[in-house]
């Protein structure tokens, strides 16, 4: 488990010391004193200033009552008459990632949505949420958000804008709409489709074009129309050619659970795993969790594709020579699994691999017989999926040339973010009128004539399908806190007058779509459970067609885009959850990079935080270099989202743009990158500055092999003292009621910040802003601590979550002078918010450093709407108080009361669930009573597996850990 | 009648010496109300004049009882009023306690020596007859003094001037009261 | 307006007693007026001597600036300090143990040193015991200060509270609490009772009628009486039988703070006895500092003689020679002890990203007194000063080594981190050298800073004056 750095590695690993003795460090430090050292809203700009007190004016009766939207909406389980005050609800709908559904389940307090949780019911969810999903809630909140309908950034009515609306297209009406465009992003919403389809009609010679900076148009392309879906569960060998399929994905909460439970190992007999082969140019998600992970050259996969192809006998005519050790081995390992394990295995393909590259996968796997096994055909889910490059080029060439009189842009930013040699803005400029409907004002909005703030999705009435076809409705759980209108209401605008309300229009799609004898009851059911109940229609057969796979070895410098993995393509940019969600790996918050290997670094002389000049295709932009292990040699990943102008004060100028690169020819990744030192610095703020475990024994791996002839290797690598090593009575606190514990599955957790954020949602834990990060003042509860083993090339990646420990000898509650950290009878570790008086001790004397402490009041400055996101089951702390994880004290005590009313009966074990560990896609985060024998968490901590960590110091930790297991390939010893 | 109105007869002596005898001889001619006075404290001046010292004595209780009080406290705190789980330490962890325990001993004690050590001797006292004597300044300087107070039952004024007289002193002055 | 007793043309050589100390305490031909005279005349002189005037205007200047610090702290909150997540404490706490630690010399010079018969102390005593005072008010400032919410600081107290709620009693803090309060009222106790009957001689020698009315006032009515003087002499012997376990029960009690809890680089046994050994150490150099140039300003050679400074010189080099055992012993127990976090804090201590600062360390507290070995070092004010204040800065080193650079890489890697003081630290750590100046320089100013009466002992008893 130990890395022990040395010579380079070692001057390395250790980033931030060497920072901390530069100069610019503490010239930066010092200069920005004592402004910076402020919170993290610094000086707010006029507009700001303006755009504020429209909120506080607007929002001024807000915080006294809420309203519910006058329609019926239905409540998941409970029936909303039933309105208990302080007594929460929950309703089912539906958020979106990239047009794809996942179901959620809202609370709401006394009509204010506070939490989003997973729906079990949901197939793209199974109760677990994403990141976006736990901070849509922040989003809804946002006092940044377009408040009004503005015309030419002054601000209107809709009264106004229907009669210049009808003006146009009076004169669309002769020409059949010849000038009229609609821009959209991806589509799954039936009910829009249903629209736009009725827009075809009405005006023929109108277009309707798709942009989405995160397109998944190379999987369309090659399956024709839908994508396929895997049953990951039931691959016992799987290879990912660059598919984030645990992560970024439509379907990553669902697959991530099916491949957890696949490496699930409960007793030592018989303990089988399966085995992920990734090969990837940058660290991912998905990557960290593989058993053989080789960093290539994004352009390299389809070469590697091709030639495990020919390993299977698919292809011929490639020679593997041209590829660099260690790959040949690795392809031809992967090979011999694969064909041992035919129809019980998958290949996989990323939406950033060119549509060749999905053939041959889809060739492969046809070979293997996967399909109809672990693959399974899927449907068509997008709306009218097409190449959107193609459609968004088209678009500009049709404005350039004058022909658009009238265009839409239903959401989206392309201004921002589409291709920049397609050079969007200006051609936007040709356009006689165009509308943009948005969340936020954003680069686009400014550039349109009109814009109309868009009703958040827990503000309005829609639908969307999940990546496997299921339908979901989307129900709205506050009535629009601004002048928001749907979607489906703008488009209705420009088919039929008088418009109706999204409500009526989506029911009526419902109603043409599955007609029934008690529609209401199916409507009131769907909503209920938060899908609509799937009549089998007919799935389109994947089409196996055979790629041509050309043997591509250019040398060279190659760039990558990727979406940011905190605020993706940019939507997120305005949430400040998200902005300081420390990312996987690097732990940057507040940023983004231009990230290099090890490799390039040496050989080019970079050290993390040199500016660098990036020329591609002609364009230049400097960013700052991050130095990261397993990045593929000759790779240079840019993050595209940040480098906002017009996002709002969280969102305005963090990090640099990468859309200034890329390139229609070039959208994931392109050749010809050449790079020049500038000599100037650039600070990142990073919650972890030391990825090298020093040899200690947090963190614990082995492999299945090692686990099968040696089961208790990991709980062996510390003396723990025994229980009874001690002058007192040992059992002086023990108690016959509930004992809370929780155990942490290493084996199951792939590091993808659900806890993290879904805490910070349920605790009402303030952010701090990048300077306060940088001086490690973050507040975070749980956070994922990262170590990089092995060497700087090729490193093994892991994750651990660490929250409280909730030491039954906790170090902490000993040395606090007043009182204020004890622990209760049922084991928790209790921080008395009114009774700290901030000495600080507790955290220095806690092991794992998982306090937190307010150095300044951090909910000062919460804007009116802001409050109402608060958890009203939760302090939110003042300044000079510490604060830490709580177990989720407040869910445990509402399970109490549930039981109690219910004849005084015990609580049930999963009855009580920790924000972090409802949000855990994999169920990692195992939590209950260990007094229990019976209960789930008492049967993990029986796992010879379980480990306490740095048990060896006597904290008898509440929080245990059951150590990693990987199953790598006896053949690859090596790797 | 006219004893009444002064509050003793002093000698004044240039050594701290002289004073101690002088004292010895005061004392064994069978004087007890007098004192000394001299700028330093004098080896065995006390003892010549036969003064009693009580004041180790209230220093121990004082220090015995404010240590007893502090560790019943701490007991009483913990064990009785306000008992709860810290960091699975029993309640009456009593080597905890100690170092409380010892500080308030100490503080007792030593606020005990003080009030009493200025209390015995009845100060703060801003008035004394003493201080009319005009030479007494010099007491916090270079002179000593011998003064038999008027109260004594074997004062009489001719009888106890002859006396001082006897001790050669620099002169002898009436304390008027 | 010169104090001195004897003009410098007719000082006479100190002479050498056979073990080749300058043996005499006060100079030759030195009378009871004299003594009484050049000490009195220094608090009773209507004009201060300039040196005063412009030591107290910088101190005044620090003071106001220590003022700012405070208000802006309790304005805008702990945040505007260097501290973080792990390094929780930082300059705060280490100026508290610095104060402390400098705090010790007055008691232990005063209390130990009286117990053991050494008349030596009688011209410094009561300069140290004023500057033990005044430090330890510098040091209980700190950890009230450092505190989060510094207005509910009294919850550290026990008393009947509203909460139903009490201290903690097992945390180091609360004795904290307690041993430094009981050291600052004993020590306050100790110095006034010892300070009457000079009051006394002050209100005697009074020509100004304020000035009579103020030290009459204080002297509480002091007769010089055998009863007074026989009382005043037992009390003032417990008190200093009492200071002498507390002086070295406080240090011990503060070193508590970092020895019980179990981080590594805190978690020793050796700090008591070494924190304690540091005390005195710095302890006796802020008293040399502070006493060589006062002996100058005020011409008190003749009561401060150089076998005064001799004798300090001489215990400050002796702690001095037990802290470096206890860096030494620190080092190995961390290599012996095998355990693999106390061997990197070891590594970390002295060749992490602060390294240079422990080599500081060093320099300051272990090369720079070797010096002391030379009795020409010892007895020359010059060089003393020099020394004595490279020990001064080497102790408050060695608190910022002992709590920056161990809290800031503990157990887990991935929570270290690192610490940089900002301005405000700095205005704190200044600041409070500004109090503690400003009460100095109004304690020389208008209190007798040489005991009157012990000294006229001497002069009576030239026997126990000069022996050794």
């Amino acid at each position: 488990m130990n890395t022990n750095p040395s010579g380079a590695m070692h001057e390395y690993w250790r980033s931030l010391e060497e920072r901390a003795r530069t100069p610019e460090f503490e010239r930066w430090l010092h200069a920005e004193f004592p402004a910076a050292a402020e919170e993290w809203v610094s000086e707010i700009h006029r507009r700001d200033f303006l755009r504020l007190m429209g909120a506080s004016v607007a929002l001024a009766g807000l915080g006294a009552c809420t309203k519910q939207p006058l329609e019926k909406i239905a409540p998941y389980v409970k029936q909303p008459e039933q309105i208990v005050p302080g007594k929460p609800l929950h309703f089912a709908t539906a958020t979106t990632f990239v047009g794809y559904a996942q179901g959620i389940v809202v609370t709401s307090h006394e009509g204010r949505p506070t939490k989003i949780e997973g729906n079990p019911e949901h197939p793209a969810s199974l109760g677990a949420t994403t990141v976006w999903a736990q901070a849509d809630v922040l989003d809804l909140y946002d006092p940044d958000r377009a408040q009004a309908i503005t015309k030419a950034g002054q601000i209107s009515t809709w009264d106004d804008f229907l009669p210049e609306l009808n003006l146009a297209l009076e004169r669309q009406q002769q020409t059949g709409g010849s000038g009229l465009r609609i821009l959209t992003q991806t589509i799954t919403s039936p009910t829009l489709g249903r629209q736009l389809a009725d827009f075809a009609k009405k005006f023929p010679n109108a277009r309707w074009h798709q942009w989405d900076p995160m397109t998944r148009q190379n999987i369309h392309i090659a399956t024709g129309s839908g994508e396929h879906i895997y049953n990951v569960a039931a691959a016992s060998v799987i290879v990912s050619f660059n598919s984030d399929f645990l992560y970024l994905h439509p379907a990553a909460l669902r697959y991530a659970r099916e491949f957890a439970s696949a490496r699930q190992v409960r007793q030592v007999k018989g303990a089988r795993m399966n085995r992920l082969y990734v090969a990837e140019p940058t660290p991912t998600i998905t990557g960290a969790s593989a058993d053989h992970r080789i960093a290539v050259a994004a352009r390299d996969i389809e070469m590697i594709a091709a030639t495990l192809a020919q390993g299977l006998g698919l292809v011929e005519g490639i020679d593997p020579t041209l590829l660099a050790d260690p790959i040949p081995k690795w392809i031809k390992a992967a090979a011999r699994d694969l064909s041992a394990n035919q129809g019980r295995s998958m290949v996989i393909a990323g939406e950033t691999q060119p549509p060749a590259v999905h053939l041959l996968v889809q060739k492969i796997n046809h070979h293997l017989g996967n399909i109809g096994r672990t693959i399974l055909p899927g449907r068509q889910v997008v709306a009218n999926p097409l190449d959107q490059t193609e459609s968004v080029r088209a678009l500009i060439r049709d404005m350039n040339n004058g022909a658009v009189d009238l265009l839409f842009i239903i959401g989206g930013n392309p201004v921002f973010d589409a291709p920049v040699d397609l050079a969007f803005a200006t051609a936007l400029g040709r356009a006689k009128l165009c509308v943009h409907h948005s969340l936020h004002t954003n680069e686009t909005s400014l550039a349109c004539h009109w814009h109309i703030p868009a009703a958040h999705f827990l503000e309005s009435w829609s639908d969307a399908l999940a990546f496997d076809g299921t339908p979901t409705i989307i129900q709205p759980l506050i009535d629009p806190l601004y002048a928001g209108v749907t979607a489906h209401e703008l488009i209705e605008a420009v088919i039929r007058q008088p418009v109706r309300s999204a409500f009526e229009i989506v029911r009526e799609s419902w109603r043409t779509a599955k007609p029934s004898l008690d529609f209401d009851f199916d409507w009131r059911r769907a909503l209920n459970h938060g899908v609509v109940p799937q009549a089998s229609e007919e799935a389109i057969a994947a089409s196996i067609q055979t790629g041509q796979s050309r043997a591509l070895n250019q040398s060279g410098l190659e760039i990558l885009f990727r979406p940011d993995p905190n605020i993706l393509d940019g939507r997120y940019a305005n949430n400040s959850w998200l902005q300081e969600m420390p990312q996987p790996f690097t732990k940057i918050c507040w940023d983004n990079a231009a990230i290099v290997s090890p490799q390039l670094a040496k050989q080019e002389a970079l050290k993390t935080g040199d500016v660098v000049e990036l020329e591609f295709r002609g364009k230049k932009i400097a960013a700052p270099v991050w130095i990261q292990p397993g990045q593929s040699e000759n790779s240079v990943t840019l993050h595209f989202g940040n480098g906002r102008k017009e996002a709002g004060r969280v969102g305005r100028n963090v990090g640099f743009n990468a859309y200034e690169l890329r390139t229609a020819d070039a959208l994931w990744f392109g050749e010809g990158l050449t790079l020049r030192k500038t000599g100037s610095k650039h600070e990142f703020a990073t919650t972890q500055h030391h990825h090298a475990i020093e040899g200690r024994h947090m963190f614990r791996a082995g492999t299945l092999a090692q686990f099968s002839t040696d089961p208790n290797f990991a709980s062996r690598m510390t003396e723990v003292p025994k229980r009874n090593e001690t002058l007192y009575n040992p059992d002086e606190f023990k108690n016959a009621g509930y004992a809370w514990g929780m155990v942490i599955d290493l084996n199951a957790c792939i590091g993808c910040n659900a806890c993290t954020i879904a805490c910070q949602a349920e605790n009402n834990i303030p952010v701090v802003g990048k300077y306060q990060v940088s001086v490690g003042r973050e507040m975070q509860w749980i956070r994922i601590d990262s170590y990089y083993n092995g060497s700087a090339e090729a490193p093994e990646l892991n994750h651990q979550p660490v929250p409280c420990m909730h030491c039954e000898h906790a170090p902490c509650e000993l040395v606090c002078p007043v009182g204020a950290t004890v622990h209760d009878d049922e084991g928790l570790n209790l921080q008395v918010y009114n009774r700290c008086v901030g000495t600080r001790y507790c955290s220095n004397n806690c092991p794992y450093k998982v306090r937190r402490f307010n150095f300044f009041e951090l909910n000062s400055k919460l804007s009116a709407s802001e409050k109402l996101g608060k958890n009203p089951d939760v302090t939110v702390r003042s300044r000079g108080v510490m604060e830490k994880c709580t177990y989720c004290l407040q869910r445990i005590n509402a399970a109490r009361h549930v039981a109690e009313l219910d004849h005084n009966r015990s609580i049930r074990d999963g009855e009580v669930m920790p924000a972090c560990a409802q949000a855990c896609p994999t169920e990692a985060i195992i939590f209950g009573d260990i007094n229990n024998s019976n209960s789930r968490v008492s049967e993990f901590k029986r796992s010879p597996l379980n480990y306490g960590m740095l048990a060896e110091l006597n904290t008898r930790p509440r929080t245990t850990y059951l150590a990693k297991l990987r199953n790598p390939n006896p053949e690859l010893a090596s790797l | 009648m006219n004893e009444a109105k002064i509050f003793g007869i002093a000698a004044e002596f240039e050594t701290h010496e002289q004073l101690v005898r002088a004292a010895k001889n005061a004392y064994a001619h069978g004087f007890r109300k007098m004192d000394g006075y001299a700028p330093f404290p004098v080896d065995g001046l006390a003892e010549a004049l036969g003064k009693k010292n009580r004041l180790p004595l209230f220093v121990l209780c004082g220090g015995v009882v404010s240590g007893l009080g502090g560790y019943f406290m701490e007991w009483f705190a913990n064990v009785v009023s306000y008992p709860i789980n810290i960091g699975g330490r029993p309640l009456h962890s009593w080597p905890a306690f100690i170092p409380i325990t010892f500080e308030l001993t100490v503080f007792g004690a030593a606020l005990t020596a003080f009030v009493f050590s200025l209390g015995l001797s009845g100060l703060p006292k801003p008035y004394h007859p003493m201080f009319n004597l005009s030479e007494f300044e010099r007491a916090s300087q270079d002179r000593f003094f011998l003064c038999i107070e008027a109260d004594d039952k074997r004062f009489e004024e001719e009888s106890t001037r002859r006396f001082l007289e006897s001790l050669a002193p620099l002169r002898i002055a009436e304390v008027p009261q | 307006m010169s104090a001195g007793i004897i003009p410098p043309d007719e000082q006479v050589r100190t002479r050498l007693s056979p073990l080749g100390y300058p043996s005499n305490l006060l100079g030759p031909r030195v009378t009871y007026a004299d003594v009484n005279e050049s000490i009195s005349s220094i608090v009773l002189c209507d004009r201060a001597p300039a040196q005063w005037w412009v030591g107290f205007a910088v101190a005044f200047a620090l003071l106001m600036i220590f003022f700012l610090a405070v208000s802006w702290l309790l304005i805008r909150g702990i945040g505007i300090w260097g501290v973080n997540i792990p390094v929780a404490w930082g300059f705060a706490i280490v100026n508290f143990v610095w104060w402390i630690g400098i705090g010790h010399a007055g008691t232990f010079i005063s209390a130990i040193l009286l117990l053991m018969f050494q008349n030596w102390r009688t011209a410094i005593n009561r300069l140290a015991e004023a500057m033990t005072l005044f430090a330890v008010a510098c040091a209980g400032l700190m950890p009230l200060l450092h505190l989060g919410r510094p207005w509910v600081f009294f919850w550290l107290l026990p008393y009947p509270d509203t909460m139903g709620m009490w201290p903690q009693f097992r945390s180091p803090l609360v004795w904290d609490v307690f041993a430094v309060g009981t050291y600052f009222t004993v020590s306050i106790l100790f110095w006034f009772l010892g300070l009457v009957p000079d009051l006394a001689t002050i209100r005697d020698r009074a020509r100004r009628v304020w000035q009579k009315k103020l030290y009459g006032f204080l002297a509480l009515g002091w007769r010089n009486s055998a009863d007074h003087w026989q009382r005043h002499q037992t009390a003032y012997l417990l008190l200093a039988g009492l200071a002498t376990p507390l002086v070295l029960s406080v240090h011990s009690v503060v070193s508590l703070d970092f020895a019980v809890a179990q981080l590594p680089g805190w978690h020793s046994t050796i700090f008591p006895p070494y924190f304690v050994a540091g005390a005195i150490y710095s302890g006796f150099a802020m008293v040399l500092n502070i006493v060589i140039p006062v002996r100058k300003i005020y011409h008190l050679e003749n009561l401060i003689t150089e076998r005064y400074l001799n004798n300090m010189a001489n215990v400050m080099f002796a702690t001095g020679l037990m802290v470096s055992y206890g860096y030494f012993i620190e080092a190995f127990m961390s290599w012996y002890s095998g355990d693999i976090f106390e061997q990197y804090m070891m590594t970390n201590r002295a060749f992490g990203p602060y390294g240079w600062i422990f080599w500081v360390l060093m320099l300051c507290n272990v090369l720079v007194p070797q010096t002391l070995w030379s009795r020409r070092i010892r007895c020359n004010p010059f060089p003393l000063f020099i020394v004595a204040f490279f020990v001064n800065v080497g102790m408050w080193i060695e608190r910022f080594v002992i709590v920056v650079t161990s809290l800031h890489r503990d157990f887990i890697p991935s929570s270290w981190g690192s610490y940089a003081p900002t301005l405000w630290d700095w205005a704190t750590l200044f600041g409070s050298v500004g109090l503690f100046l400003m009460l100095l320089f109004l304690f020389i100013r208008f209190l007798p800073m040489i005991s009157i009466s012990e000294s006229r002992e001497l002069v009576a008893e030239p026997a126990k004056a000069n022996a050794l």
